[in-house]
Protein backbone atom coordinates (compact mmCIF):
# COMPACT_ATOMS: atom_id res chain seq x y z
CA UNK A 1 0.00 0.00 0.00
CA UNK A 2 2.33 2.59 1.29
CA UNK A 3 4.33 2.09 -2.18
CA UNK A 4 0.98 2.87 -4.22
CA UNK A 5 2.33 6.63 -5.93
CA UNK A 6 5.43 4.82 -7.41
CA UNK A 7 3.16 3.09 -9.35
CA UNK A 8 1.85 5.26 -12.61
CA UNK A 9 -2.47 3.98 -12.06
CA UNK A 10 -1.21 5.39 -7.93
CA UNK A 11 0.63 8.91 -9.35
CA UNK A 12 -2.80 8.91 -11.76
CA UNK A 13 -5.30 8.45 -8.50
CA UNK A 14 -3.58 11.33 -6.66
CA UNK A 15 -3.80 13.70 -9.83
CA UNK A 16 -7.67 13.04 -10.08
CA UNK A 17 -8.66 13.03 -6.41
CA UNK A 18 -6.66 16.52 -5.82
CA UNK A 19 -8.53 17.53 -9.13
CA UNK A 20 -11.91 16.54 -7.58
CA UNK A 21 -11.35 18.10 -4.32
CA UNK A 22 -10.35 21.72 -6.45
CA UNK A 23 -14.02 20.89 -7.96
CA UNK A 24 -15.51 20.66 -5.26
CA UNK A 25 -14.14 23.84 -3.95
CA UNK A 26 -14.83 25.72 -7.05
CA UNK A 27 -18.36 24.76 -6.28
CA UNK A 28 -18.41 27.01 -3.13
CA UNK A 29 -16.30 29.50 -4.47
CA UNK A 30 -18.92 29.41 -7.30
CA UNK A 31 -21.65 29.51 -4.71
CA UNK A 32 -20.45 32.69 -2.68
CA UNK A 33 -19.74 34.67 -5.71
CA UNK A 34 -23.22 34.55 -7.29
CA UNK A 35 -24.28 36.77 -4.78
CA UNK A 36 -22.13 39.40 -7.10
CA UNK A 37 -24.29 39.03 -9.36
CA UNK A 38 -27.25 38.60 -7.03
CA UNK A 39 -26.30 41.87 -5.04
CA UNK A 40 -26.94 43.87 -8.21
CA UNK A 41 -29.68 42.12 -9.67
CA UNK A 42 -31.80 42.58 -6.04
CA UNK A 43 -30.73 46.46 -5.72
CA UNK A 44 -28.96 45.00 -2.45
CA UNK A 45 -27.22 48.43 -1.23
CA UNK A 46 -23.64 47.92 -1.54
CA UNK A 47 -23.22 44.23 -2.02
CA UNK A 48 -24.59 43.16 1.48
CA UNK A 49 -25.09 39.66 0.63
CA UNK A 50 -21.70 38.96 -0.51
CA UNK A 51 -19.97 40.50 1.83
CA UNK A 52 -22.24 38.24 4.59
CA UNK A 53 -20.88 35.19 2.49
CA UNK A 54 -17.59 36.64 2.68
CA UNK A 55 -18.15 37.39 6.80
CA UNK A 56 -19.75 33.54 6.46
CA UNK A 57 -16.04 31.98 4.84
CA UNK A 58 -13.75 33.84 6.66
CA UNK A 59 -15.05 33.11 9.64
CA UNK A 60 -16.12 29.61 10.19
CA UNK A 61 -13.43 27.30 11.72
CA UNK A 62 -14.36 24.87 8.84
CA UNK A 63 -13.38 27.26 5.99
CA UNK A 64 -10.05 27.73 8.10
CA UNK A 65 -9.11 24.58 8.81
CA UNK A 66 -9.66 23.60 4.82
CA UNK A 67 -7.31 26.40 3.60
CA UNK A 68 -3.79 25.17 3.91
CA UNK A 69 -5.82 21.74 3.08
CA UNK A 70 -6.45 23.53 -0.04
CA UNK A 71 -3.20 24.82 -0.59
CA UNK A 72 -2.29 21.08 -0.41
CA UNK A 73 -4.63 20.22 -2.77
CA UNK A 74 -3.50 22.91 -5.03
CA UNK A 75 0.26 21.75 -4.35
CA UNK A 76 -0.26 18.26 -4.99
CA UNK A 77 -2.50 18.31 -8.34
CA UNK A 78 0.27 20.79 -9.79
CA UNK A 79 3.67 18.98 -8.58
CA UNK A 80 2.44 15.55 -9.71
CA UNK A 81 0.84 17.28 -13.26
CA UNK A 82 4.40 18.38 -13.54
CA UNK A 83 5.44 14.86 -13.21
CA UNK A 84 3.67 13.16 -15.31
CA UNK A 85 4.27 15.14 -18.29
CA UNK A 86 7.73 14.81 -17.82
CA UNK A 87 7.53 11.41 -17.93
CA UNK A 88 4.83 11.20 -20.91
CA UNK A 89 7.22 13.18 -23.05
CA UNK A 90 10.18 10.88 -22.06
CA UNK A 91 7.91 7.89 -23.29
CA UNK A 92 6.66 9.53 -25.77
CA UNK A 93 10.25 9.48 -27.59
CA UNK A 94 11.83 12.21 -29.25
CA UNK A 95 11.38 10.95 -32.63
CA UNK A 96 7.58 12.92 -34.10
CA UNK A 97 5.47 11.49 -36.64
CA UNK A 98 6.54 13.20 -40.06
CA UNK A 99 2.64 12.77 -40.90
CA UNK A 100 1.45 13.84 -37.86
CA UNK A 101 -1.01 12.13 -35.77
CA UNK A 102 -4.71 12.22 -37.67
CA UNK A 103 -6.59 10.21 -34.97
CA UNK A 104 -10.20 11.21 -35.40
CA UNK A 105 -12.14 12.13 -32.33
CA UNK A 106 -9.93 13.12 -29.82
CA UNK A 107 -11.04 15.73 -27.27
CA UNK A 108 -9.20 18.67 -28.29
CA UNK A 109 -8.78 19.58 -24.13
CA UNK A 110 -7.50 16.02 -23.25
CA UNK A 111 -4.74 16.73 -25.58
CA UNK A 112 -3.66 19.88 -23.70
CA UNK A 113 -4.40 19.18 -19.95
CA UNK A 114 -1.27 21.19 -18.82
CA UNK A 115 -1.11 24.08 -21.11
CA UNK A 116 -4.67 24.24 -20.10
CA UNK A 117 -3.23 23.65 -16.55
CA UNK A 118 -0.59 26.44 -16.84
CA UNK A 119 -3.50 29.02 -17.98
CA UNK A 120 -5.23 28.32 -15.03
CA UNK A 121 -2.19 28.42 -12.71
CA UNK A 122 -1.49 32.30 -13.96
CA UNK A 123 -4.89 32.96 -13.53
CA UNK A 124 -4.46 31.79 -9.80
CA UNK A 125 -1.18 33.85 -9.49
CA UNK A 126 -3.59 37.14 -10.48
CA UNK A 127 -6.65 36.39 -8.82
CA UNK A 128 -4.44 35.98 -5.29
CA UNK A 129 -2.41 38.97 -5.99
CA UNK A 130 -5.68 40.86 -6.47
CA UNK A 131 -7.79 39.24 -3.48
CA UNK A 132 -6.34 36.83 -1.05
CA UNK A 133 -3.23 38.87 -0.38
CA UNK A 134 -5.49 42.53 0.00
CA UNK A 135 -7.67 40.62 2.13
CA UNK A 136 -5.54 38.69 4.10
CA UNK A 137 -2.10 40.26 4.49
CA UNK A 138 -1.62 43.79 3.14
CA UNK A 139 -4.85 45.29 3.41
CA UNK A 140 -6.88 47.58 0.87
CA UNK A 141 -8.18 51.11 1.60
CA UNK A 142 -10.96 50.08 0.03
CA UNK A 143 -11.57 47.56 2.66
CA UNK A 144 -14.13 49.41 4.90
CA UNK A 145 -13.41 47.36 8.21
CA UNK A 146 -16.06 48.63 10.06
CA UNK A 147 -18.54 46.80 7.60
CA UNK A 148 -19.20 43.10 8.50
CA UNK A 149 -16.87 41.02 5.40
CA UNK A 150 -14.41 44.20 5.18
CA UNK A 151 -16.81 45.26 2.43
CA UNK A 152 -15.17 43.04 0.21
CA UNK A 153 -17.69 43.78 -2.53
CA UNK A 154 -16.23 47.45 -3.22
CA UNK A 155 -12.70 45.82 -3.53
CA UNK A 156 -13.86 42.78 -5.58
CA UNK A 157 -16.06 45.63 -7.94
CA UNK A 158 -13.58 48.11 -8.28
CA UNK A 159 -11.23 45.67 -9.27
CA UNK A 160 -13.39 44.54 -12.06
CA UNK A 161 -14.16 48.05 -13.46
CA UNK A 162 -10.63 47.45 -14.76
CA UNK A 163 -11.18 46.02 -18.48
CA UNK A 164 -8.06 43.77 -18.56
CA UNK A 165 -8.98 42.27 -15.25
CA UNK A 166 -12.40 41.17 -16.41
CA UNK A 167 -10.77 39.85 -19.82
CA UNK A 168 -8.68 37.77 -17.69
CA UNK A 169 -11.51 36.23 -15.56
CA UNK A 170 -13.78 35.56 -18.80
CA UNK A 171 -10.58 34.00 -20.50
CA UNK A 172 -9.92 32.24 -16.97
CA UNK A 173 -13.19 30.58 -16.81
CA UNK A 174 -13.31 29.66 -20.64
CA UNK A 175 -9.65 27.70 -19.73
CA UNK A 176 -10.62 26.03 -16.64
CA UNK A 177 -14.30 24.67 -18.36
CA UNK A 178 -12.31 23.29 -21.34
CA UNK A 179 -9.80 21.71 -18.28
CA UNK A 180 -12.81 20.29 -16.41
CA UNK A 181 -15.01 18.68 -19.54
CA UNK A 182 -12.52 16.33 -19.95
CA UNK A 183 -10.65 16.41 -16.67
CA UNK A 184 -14.21 15.43 -14.46
CA UNK A 185 -15.05 12.53 -16.24
CA UNK A 186 -11.32 11.80 -16.31
CA UNK A 187 -10.99 11.34 -12.60
CA UNK A 188 -13.92 9.06 -12.38
CA UNK A 189 -12.07 6.73 -15.16
CA UNK A 190 -8.95 7.14 -13.39
CA UNK A 191 -10.18 6.02 -9.68
CA UNK A 192 -12.07 3.16 -12.07
CA UNK A 193 -15.56 4.12 -11.59
CA UNK A 194 -16.47 3.89 -15.06
CA UNK A 195 -17.60 1.09 -17.46
CA UNK A 196 -19.12 0.92 -21.20
CA UNK A 197 -22.21 2.51 -20.00
CA UNK A 198 -20.76 5.59 -18.10
CA UNK A 199 -18.03 6.55 -19.94
CA UNK A 200 -20.78 8.43 -22.11
CA UNK A 201 -22.92 9.42 -19.54
CA UNK A 202 -19.78 10.80 -17.20
CA UNK A 203 -18.57 12.71 -20.45
CA UNK A 204 -22.02 14.12 -21.04
CA UNK A 205 -22.35 15.24 -17.34
CA UNK A 206 -18.70 16.67 -16.87
CA UNK A 207 -18.85 18.47 -20.01
CA UNK A 208 -22.53 20.51 -18.38
CA UNK A 209 -20.38 20.92 -14.82
CA UNK A 210 -17.29 22.08 -16.60
CA UNK A 211 -19.27 24.70 -18.17
CA UNK A 212 -21.53 25.54 -15.58
CA UNK A 213 -18.39 26.43 -13.07
CA UNK A 214 -16.79 27.99 -16.20
CA UNK A 215 -19.20 30.21 -17.91
CA UNK A 216 -20.36 30.89 -13.96
CA UNK A 217 -17.38 32.73 -13.12
CA UNK A 218 -16.66 34.47 -16.50
CA UNK A 219 -20.11 35.85 -16.50
CA UNK A 220 -20.01 36.88 -12.86
CA UNK A 221 -16.75 39.08 -14.05
CA UNK A 222 -18.78 40.20 -16.43
CA UNK A 223 -21.64 41.40 -14.88
CA UNK A 224 -19.52 43.03 -12.24
CA UNK A 225 -17.83 45.00 -15.16
CA UNK A 226 -20.69 46.45 -17.11
CA UNK A 227 -23.15 47.24 -13.39
CA UNK A 228 -23.04 50.90 -12.17
CA UNK A 229 -20.05 51.98 -10.67
CA UNK A 230 -20.62 52.37 -7.08
CA UNK A 231 -21.88 56.24 -6.18
CA UNK B 1 -15.72 -6.65 -67.17
CA UNK B 2 -13.98 -3.50 -67.12
CA UNK B 3 -10.50 -3.59 -65.54
CA UNK B 4 -9.80 -1.60 -62.23
CA UNK B 5 -7.19 1.11 -62.82
CA UNK B 6 -4.07 0.33 -61.05
CA UNK B 7 -3.08 2.97 -58.75
CA UNK B 8 0.25 5.36 -59.08
CA UNK B 9 1.61 6.07 -55.73
CA UNK B 10 4.73 7.92 -54.64
CA UNK B 11 6.02 6.54 -51.12
CA UNK B 12 8.17 8.22 -48.46
CA UNK B 13 9.66 5.40 -46.54
CA UNK B 14 11.31 5.28 -43.34
CA UNK B 15 14.93 3.76 -43.53
CA UNK B 16 17.13 2.99 -40.88
CA UNK B 17 20.04 0.66 -41.44
CA UNK B 18 20.47 -0.17 -37.36
CA UNK B 19 18.95 0.76 -33.62
CA UNK B 20 21.74 3.21 -33.77
CA UNK B 21 22.03 4.68 -36.96
CA UNK B 22 20.34 8.12 -38.03
CA UNK B 23 17.65 7.42 -40.29
CA UNK B 24 15.87 9.09 -42.89
CA UNK B 25 13.12 9.39 -45.41
CA UNK B 26 13.59 7.43 -49.02
CA UNK B 27 11.29 8.38 -51.77
CA UNK B 28 10.14 5.46 -54.04
CA UNK B 29 7.28 5.46 -56.90
CA UNK B 30 4.97 1.91 -57.61
CA UNK B 31 3.06 1.76 -60.25
CA UNK B 32 -0.07 -0.08 -61.61
CA UNK B 33 -1.19 -1.21 -57.66
CA UNK B 34 -3.84 -3.07 -57.75
CA UNK B 35 -6.87 -1.47 -55.40
CA UNK B 36 -7.52 -4.90 -54.59
CA UNK B 37 -4.64 -5.65 -53.23
CA UNK B 38 -3.38 -5.28 -49.14
CA UNK B 39 -1.01 -2.50 -48.20
CA UNK B 40 1.42 -5.48 -47.55
CA UNK B 41 1.37 -6.69 -51.23
CA UNK B 42 2.10 -3.04 -52.22
CA UNK B 43 5.22 -3.49 -49.90
CA UNK B 44 6.16 -6.69 -51.25
CA UNK B 45 5.87 -5.13 -55.08
CA UNK B 46 8.15 -2.32 -53.95
CA UNK B 47 10.81 -4.49 -52.19
CA UNK B 48 11.27 -7.36 -55.51
CA UNK B 49 10.97 -3.95 -57.24
CA UNK B 50 14.33 -2.56 -55.20
CA UNK B 51 15.47 -6.35 -55.14
CA UNK B 52 15.91 -5.96 -59.29
CA UNK B 53 17.66 -2.77 -58.90
CA UNK B 54 20.17 -4.15 -56.68
CA UNK B 55 19.37 -2.34 -53.37
CA UNK B 56 18.54 -3.26 -49.66
CA UNK B 57 14.30 -4.45 -49.94
CA UNK B 58 12.57 -2.23 -47.00
CA UNK B 59 12.38 -4.61 -43.56
CA UNK B 60 8.81 -4.10 -42.09
CA UNK B 61 7.01 -6.85 -39.95
CA UNK B 62 4.23 -9.56 -41.11
CA UNK B 63 3.52 -12.95 -39.83
CA UNK B 64 -0.30 -13.96 -40.53
CA UNK B 65 -1.50 -11.70 -42.99
CA UNK B 66 -5.21 -11.63 -41.77
CA UNK B 67 -5.20 -9.49 -38.86
CA UNK B 68 -4.66 -12.00 -36.65
CA UNK B 69 -1.11 -11.96 -35.27
CA UNK B 70 -0.36 -8.27 -34.47
CA UNK B 71 3.13 -8.59 -36.02
CA UNK B 72 2.17 -6.11 -39.16
CA UNK B 73 2.89 -2.68 -37.53
CA UNK B 74 3.03 0.72 -40.52
CA UNK B 75 2.29 3.84 -39.44
CA UNK B 76 0.39 5.36 -42.29
CA UNK B 77 0.01 8.88 -43.25
CA UNK B 78 -1.22 9.61 -39.51
CA UNK B 79 -2.09 6.76 -38.42
CA UNK B 80 -0.98 3.52 -36.61
CA UNK B 81 -2.61 0.68 -38.88
CA UNK B 82 -3.64 3.51 -41.85
CA UNK B 83 -6.69 5.53 -42.63
CA UNK B 84 -8.55 2.63 -42.60
CA UNK B 85 -10.98 1.79 -39.01
CA UNK B 86 -10.62 -1.27 -37.36
CA UNK B 87 -8.23 -3.19 -39.69
CA UNK B 88 -4.46 -4.08 -39.15
CA UNK B 89 -1.91 -3.09 -41.84
CA UNK B 90 -1.98 -6.44 -43.18
CA UNK B 91 -5.83 -6.05 -43.47
CA UNK B 92 -6.11 -2.73 -45.11
CA UNK B 93 -6.69 -2.48 -49.16
CA UNK B 94 -5.27 -0.51 -51.26
CA UNK B 95 -8.54 0.87 -52.45
CA UNK B 96 -8.15 3.00 -49.60
CA UNK B 97 -5.19 5.20 -51.66
CA UNK B 98 -6.12 7.80 -54.69
CA UNK B 99 -4.20 7.30 -57.87
CA UNK B 100 -1.17 10.04 -57.69
CA UNK B 101 -0.88 9.96 -53.75
CA UNK B 102 1.86 9.95 -51.54
CA UNK B 103 1.94 7.81 -48.84
CA UNK B 104 4.08 8.40 -45.56
CA UNK B 105 5.40 5.09 -44.15
CA UNK B 106 6.79 5.35 -40.56
CA UNK B 107 7.71 2.70 -37.78
CA UNK B 108 5.78 3.04 -34.68
CA UNK B 109 7.56 5.25 -32.68
CA UNK B 110 7.79 5.33 -28.42
CA UNK B 111 10.43 5.04 -26.36
CA UNK B 112 9.02 1.93 -25.19
CA UNK B 113 9.19 0.40 -28.92
CA UNK B 114 13.37 1.47 -30.67
CA UNK B 115 13.56 1.00 -34.38
CA UNK B 116 15.65 -2.35 -35.06
CA UNK B 117 15.71 -1.76 -38.64
CA UNK B 118 13.54 0.50 -41.13
CA UNK B 119 9.81 -0.29 -40.55
CA UNK B 120 10.86 -2.79 -37.44
CA UNK B 121 10.50 -2.14 -34.09
CA UNK B 122 11.29 -3.81 -30.95
CA UNK B 123 8.25 -5.16 -29.16
CA UNK B 124 9.61 -7.60 -26.64
CA UNK B 125 8.92 -4.96 -24.05
CA UNK B 126 4.79 -6.16 -24.29
CA UNK B 127 6.27 -9.80 -23.64
CA UNK B 128 7.88 -9.05 -20.82
CA UNK B 129 4.69 -7.65 -19.32
CA UNK B 130 2.77 -10.80 -20.27
CA UNK B 131 5.72 -12.87 -18.81
CA UNK B 132 4.85 -10.79 -15.42
CA UNK B 133 1.59 -11.48 -14.82
CA UNK B 134 -0.31 -12.36 -18.28
CA UNK B 135 -1.08 -15.89 -17.53
CA UNK B 136 -3.00 -18.69 -15.76
CA UNK B 137 -1.10 -21.21 -13.26
CA UNK B 138 -2.66 -24.11 -13.76
CA UNK B 139 -1.99 -27.99 -12.57
CA UNK B 140 -1.34 -30.83 -15.05
CA UNK B 141 -3.70 -33.31 -16.00
CA UNK B 142 -7.05 -34.43 -17.18
CA UNK B 143 -8.65 -31.41 -19.19
CA UNK B 144 -10.78 -29.80 -17.16
CA UNK B 145 -14.77 -29.44 -18.27
CA UNK B 146 -15.18 -26.10 -20.17
CA UNK B 147 -18.43 -26.02 -18.61
CA UNK B 148 -18.02 -26.82 -14.91
CA UNK B 149 -18.18 -23.42 -13.81
CA UNK B 150 -21.10 -21.67 -15.18
CA UNK B 151 -20.01 -18.36 -16.70
CA UNK B 152 -22.33 -15.20 -17.46
CA UNK B 153 -22.99 -14.37 -21.11
CA UNK B 154 -21.76 -10.37 -20.13
CA UNK B 155 -18.78 -11.50 -18.88
CA UNK B 156 -17.72 -14.27 -21.27
CA UNK B 157 -18.64 -11.58 -23.98
CA UNK B 158 -16.66 -8.70 -22.27
CA UNK B 159 -13.21 -11.33 -21.70
CA UNK B 160 -13.43 -12.43 -25.29
CA UNK B 161 -13.71 -8.91 -26.28
CA UNK B 162 -10.57 -7.98 -24.73
CA UNK B 163 -8.79 -11.55 -25.45
CA UNK B 164 -9.35 -10.22 -29.03
CA UNK B 165 -6.61 -7.65 -28.50
CA UNK B 166 -3.60 -9.15 -30.77
CA UNK B 167 -1.17 -7.36 -28.87
CA UNK B 168 0.62 -5.09 -32.09
CA UNK B 169 1.56 -2.14 -30.18
CA UNK B 170 -0.99 0.25 -32.10
CA UNK B 171 -2.03 1.85 -28.67
CA UNK B 172 1.15 2.89 -28.58
CA UNK B 173 2.07 4.27 -31.67
CA UNK B 174 -0.34 6.61 -31.20
CA UNK B 175 -1.17 7.40 -27.56
CA UNK B 176 0.26 11.06 -26.97
CA UNK B 177 1.81 9.54 -23.85
CA UNK B 178 3.35 6.30 -25.48
CA UNK B 179 0.95 4.59 -23.01
CA UNK B 180 0.76 0.81 -22.86
CA UNK B 181 -2.92 0.89 -20.44
CA UNK B 182 -5.21 -0.55 -23.56
CA UNK B 183 -3.03 -3.10 -23.92
CA UNK B 184 -2.12 -4.18 -20.55
CA UNK B 185 -5.98 -3.41 -19.83
CA UNK B 186 -6.95 -5.72 -22.15
CA UNK B 187 -4.52 -8.32 -21.33
CA UNK B 188 -5.90 -8.15 -17.45
CA UNK B 189 -9.38 -8.04 -18.62
CA UNK B 190 -9.29 -10.61 -20.08
CA UNK B 191 -8.44 -13.32 -17.24
CA UNK B 192 -10.02 -10.81 -14.76
CA UNK B 193 -13.51 -11.34 -15.79
CA UNK B 194 -13.36 -15.04 -15.84
CA UNK B 195 -13.32 -17.06 -12.33
CA UNK B 196 -9.59 -18.84 -13.88
CA UNK B 197 -8.40 -15.61 -13.81
CA UNK B 198 -9.61 -14.78 -10.55
CA UNK B 199 -7.31 -16.49 -8.60
CA UNK B 200 -4.33 -14.49 -9.38
CA UNK B 201 -6.06 -11.13 -9.95
CA UNK B 202 -4.48 -9.04 -7.55
CA UNK B 203 -0.88 -10.14 -8.31
CA UNK B 204 -1.45 -10.26 -12.20
CA UNK B 205 -2.38 -6.31 -11.67
CA UNK B 206 -0.14 -5.35 -9.70
CA UNK B 207 3.09 -6.99 -11.17
CA UNK B 208 1.41 -6.00 -15.15
CA UNK B 209 1.24 -2.08 -13.89
CA UNK B 210 4.68 -2.15 -12.56
CA UNK B 211 6.22 -3.96 -15.45
CA UNK B 212 4.83 -1.55 -17.78
CA UNK B 213 6.05 1.59 -15.70
CA UNK B 214 9.46 -0.18 -15.66
CA UNK B 215 9.68 -0.56 -19.40
CA UNK B 216 9.43 3.50 -19.53
CA UNK B 217 5.93 3.63 -20.69
CA UNK B 218 3.76 6.31 -20.17
CA UNK B 219 0.74 7.57 -17.54
CA UNK B 220 -2.54 7.17 -18.62
CA UNK B 221 -4.14 10.37 -19.09
CA UNK B 222 -7.80 9.17 -20.72
CA UNK B 223 -7.61 10.84 -24.23
CA UNK B 224 -8.92 7.91 -25.69
CA UNK B 225 -6.88 7.84 -29.04
CA UNK B 226 -5.74 4.35 -28.45
CA UNK B 227 -8.99 3.05 -28.40
CA UNK B 228 -9.69 4.65 -31.90
CA UNK B 229 -6.45 3.41 -33.46
CA UNK B 230 -6.52 0.00 -32.39
CA UNK B 231 -7.55 -2.70 -35.45
CA UNK B 232 -9.86 -4.52 -32.71
CA UNK B 233 -11.57 -2.06 -31.23
CA UNK B 234 -10.56 -2.70 -27.70
CA UNK B 235 -13.07 0.10 -25.40
CA UNK B 236 -11.36 1.88 -22.94
CA UNK B 237 -13.67 0.72 -20.49
CA UNK B 238 -10.76 -2.11 -20.00
CA UNK B 239 -8.52 0.68 -18.82
CA UNK B 240 -11.30 1.90 -15.81
CA UNK B 241 -11.46 -2.06 -14.69
CA UNK B 242 -7.10 -1.99 -15.08
CA UNK B 243 -7.84 0.88 -12.71
CA UNK B 244 -10.39 -0.80 -10.63
CA UNK B 245 -8.39 -3.88 -10.16
CA UNK B 246 -5.27 -2.05 -9.81
CA UNK B 247 -6.24 0.12 -7.06
CA UNK B 248 -8.33 -2.63 -5.36
CA UNK B 249 -5.26 -5.07 -5.04
CA UNK B 250 -2.70 -2.38 -3.88
CA UNK B 251 -5.25 -1.15 -0.81
CA UNK B 252 -5.20 -5.39 0.19
CA UNK B 253 -1.56 -4.72 0.28
C1 LIG C 1 -8.94 25.17 -10.43
C2 LIG C 1 -8.02 24.44 -10.70
C3 LIG C 1 -8.02 23.02 -11.24
C4 LIG C 1 -9.00 22.04 -11.22
C5 LIG C 1 -10.39 22.14 -10.63
C6 LIG C 1 -8.46 20.88 -11.88
C7 LIG C 1 -9.12 19.69 -12.06
C8 LIG C 1 -8.60 18.57 -12.69
C9 LIG C 1 -9.21 17.28 -12.79
C10 LIG C 1 -10.56 16.90 -12.22
C11 LIG C 1 -8.36 16.46 -13.49
C12 LIG C 1 -8.59 15.02 -13.88
C13 LIG C 1 -7.73 14.05 -13.15
C14 LIG C 1 -7.66 12.69 -13.84
O1 LIG C 1 -7.72 12.60 -15.04
O2 LIG C 1 -7.50 11.68 -13.15
C15 LIG C 1 -7.22 17.24 -13.83
C16 LIG C 1 -6.15 16.78 -14.57
C17 LIG C 1 -5.02 17.49 -14.86
N1 LIG C 1 -4.75 18.78 -14.46
FE1 LIG C 1 -5.95 19.96 -13.38
N2 LIG C 1 -7.19 21.17 -12.29
C18 LIG C 1 -6.89 22.46 -11.90
C19 LIG C 1 -5.70 23.15 -12.08
C20 LIG C 1 -4.60 22.63 -12.73
C21 LIG C 1 -3.31 23.28 -12.81
C22 LIG C 1 -2.99 24.62 -12.17
C23 LIG C 1 -2.51 22.45 -13.57
C24 LIG C 1 -1.07 22.58 -14.00
C25 LIG C 1 -0.26 23.53 -13.88
C26 LIG C 1 -3.28 21.31 -13.96
C27 LIG C 1 -2.83 20.28 -14.75
C28 LIG C 1 -3.50 19.10 -14.97
C29 LIG C 1 -2.98 18.00 -15.74
C30 LIG C 1 -1.64 17.95 -16.48
C31 LIG C 1 -3.93 16.98 -15.67
C32 LIG C 1 -3.77 15.59 -16.25
C33 LIG C 1 -4.60 15.31 -17.39
C34 LIG C 1 -5.31 13.99 -17.22
O3 LIG C 1 -4.82 13.10 -16.53
O4 LIG C 1 -6.37 13.83 -17.80
N3 LIG C 1 -4.54 21.43 -13.42
N4 LIG C 1 -7.37 18.52 -13.33
S1 LIG D 1 -5.10 -2.88 -27.51
FE1 LIG D 1 -5.46 -2.81 -29.73
S2 LIG D 1 -3.85 -1.44 -30.48
FE2 LIG D 1 -3.21 -2.08 -28.43
S3 LIG D 1 -1.94 -3.89 -28.73
FE3 LIG D 1 -4.03 -4.65 -28.42
S4 LIG D 1 -4.89 -4.83 -30.50
FE4 LIG D 1 -3.05 -3.56 -30.70
S1 LIG E 1 0.43 -9.77 -40.30
FE1 LIG E 1 -0.63 -10.77 -38.66
S2 LIG E 1 -1.96 -9.18 -38.01
FE2 LIG E 1 -1.07 -8.30 -39.77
Amino acid sequence: MANIFSYSIGRKLLMSLSGLFLVMFLLVHLLVNSFLILDPLLGTAEGEMYNAGVHFMTTNPFIRIMEPILAGGFIVHIVYSIILTIQNMRARGSKTYASGNKTPDVEWSSKNMFVLGIALLSFLAIHIAQFWVKMKITGDPRLDYTVEGHNAYVLVHETFQITWVMICYVIGGIALAFHLSHGFWSAFHTVGLSNSIWIPRLQKISVVIAWIIGLGFSTIALVQYLVYPLS
Amino acid sequence: MSEKKGLNLTLKVWRQKGPKEAGRFETYSVSNISPDSSFLEMMDVLNEQLIVEGKDPVAFDHDCREGICGMCSLYINGHAHGPDEDVTTCQLHMRKFKDGETVTIEPWRSAGFPVIKDLIVDRSAFDKIMAAGGFISVNTGGVPDGNAIPIPKKDADEAMDAASCIGCGACVATCKNGSAMLFVAAKVSQLALLPQGRVEAARRAKSMVAKMDELGFGNCTNTGACEVECPKGISIANIARLNREFLLAKLQD
